[in-house]
């Protein structure tokens, strides 16, 4: 093929899009796992687990680890897999979310006459063949649509690839909030299955977001699920994964979770003493994040401690909070629990324990 | 999101700053902001009737 005719067919595909910043998924490549790259014994999850930006969502469907693989197709990395270690026969529901704020969709043109149709395209493997269904899911306007995609050979990857159409109904709001979901549905009980896929946009319908599911993940303790490479963009055509730098793609997912700490000797930052018992800490983050963030400290004796005039004090941080006047782009911690130091000095706190555990929240 | 307890934080200076909860057996520090996931969830408890945020100590 010369060269003349592949940039005739790019300008083809690309016609309503672009040569970059196609993927609206970030972490479709599973490369970025902040919190932990595997987690035992989920039962009830309702959150983020392992790879950055992925939900999972389950309910008395099984037990499972959950862990940022390395299995993979070629020319990736990483993959989400999902293992059953215990199993559970009448499943309530099992699925895996991405989820976007609604400021980076407006170019999808959603509830205009030029909405835009939408093509999802992953990678996907597991041990149980069989059809599985996923969901475009509205939420500003509580709508959904979905299709069915089929695993054809155990264990081996298989690309998929779905087209949505644009929807006319319902715009999304243009803000940093949860707008649009893509979920993937691996079990699910008759709440979810009793109905019909939405094959064209629809109110949302609990019956109807697994109808096409007829496999269960979890049914039996030797099922397991991987995926990556997952891309959602403008047009009717899939086109190759978009891969970033990791730099990049750690950026982006720290806009929604930033792992300050994860075991001993690491730096946190620099404070000082506002009261013998209090010392003040101000964190910088790497990127302004989506909201005010959560922030979650893992205490423990001796699990922290501050460099000080020439000396060093351990402490818990056992009733450390994070200070209002935080924001999106610069945290402030007040940080106690069995600290003892003098009024004024300047310190440099850092943990001191592999179970030590500091981030911030902001997800979706 | 399974929430054991929530209680208002007053900080030094002496002002509601932030909810201390435990959410999925985590202490976690929770901003006032209607953006954050957790505490618009707790607020959803709240006016479900289903928790209680207790007042700053």
């Amino acid at each position: 093929m010369s060269n003349q005719s592949e940039l005739a067919q790019l300008a083809s595909v690309f016609a309503g899009s672009a040569l970059s910043n196609r993927n609206m998924v970030i972490n479709g490549g599973m490369t970025v796992a902040q919190r932990s790259s595997s987690v035992a014994s989920q039962t009830s999850t309702n959150g983020y687990t392992t790879c950055d930006r992925w939900h999972l969502q389950m309910n008395s469907s099984g037990t499972f680890t959950v862990s940022q693989s390395t299995t993979a197709p070629e020319g990736f990395a990483n993959s989400f897999k999902i293992d059953c270690t215990t199993a559970d026969a009448s499943p309530d529901y099992l699925i895996l979310s991405y989820r976007f704020e609604g400021q980076d969709l407006q170019r999808i043109k959603k509830g205009t006459a030029s909405a835009e149709s939408l093509t999802l395209s992953f990678w996907v493997r597991s041990s149980k063949t069989g059809t599985y269904q996923v969901n475009l899911q509205d939420i500003d306007n509580t709508r959904n649509i979905g299709a069915t995609y089929t695993i054809s050979s155990a264990d081996t990857w298989e690309y998929k690839t779905v087209t949505f159409a644009g929807d006319t109904t319902g715009s999304l709001d243009n803000d940093n909030a949860n707008s649009l979901n893509v979920e993937w549905w691996l079990a699910s009980g008759t709440t979810f299955n009793s109905g019909a896929v939405p094959t064209s946009w629809e109110a949302k319908s609990n019956a109807d977001r697994a109808a096409g599911l007829d496999v269960a993940i979890g049914a039996s303790i030797s099922d397991d699920f991987y995926i990556t490479g997952v891309q959602l963009e403008i047009g009717d055509t899939s086109t190759p994964f978009e891969h970033i730098p990791y730099s990049d793609q750690l950026a982006r997912c720290q806009r929604y979770f930033y792992q300050l700490v994860d075991g001993a000797n690491q730096s946190m930052g620099t404070g000082g003493y506002y009261a013998s018992t209090l010392f003040i800490l101000g964190v910088d983050h790497p990127v302004p994040m989506r909201a005010k963030p959560t922030a979650s400290i893992t205490s423990g004796s001796s699990y922290y401690r501050i460099w000080r005039n020439s000396t060093s004090e351990y402490c818990s941080l056992s009733t450390a909070t994070h200070h209002s006047n935080s924001t999106t782009d610069h945290s402030i911690f007040d940080m106690t629990g069995d600290i003892s130091g003098p009024v004024g000095y300047f310190g440099r706190m850092l943990s001191n324990s592999s179970s030590a555990n500091v981030y911030l929240d902001a997800e979706l | 999101m399974n929430i054991n307890s929530a209680q208002y934080h007053s900080d030094y200076e002496g002002v509601n700053s932030s909810i201390v909860a435990i959410i999925d057996g985590q202490r976690l520090s929770i901003p006032l902001d209607p953006a954050n996931r957790h505490y618009s969830e707790i607020m959803r408890q709240v006016e479900a009737g289903t928790l209680t945020i207790q007042e700053a100590e």
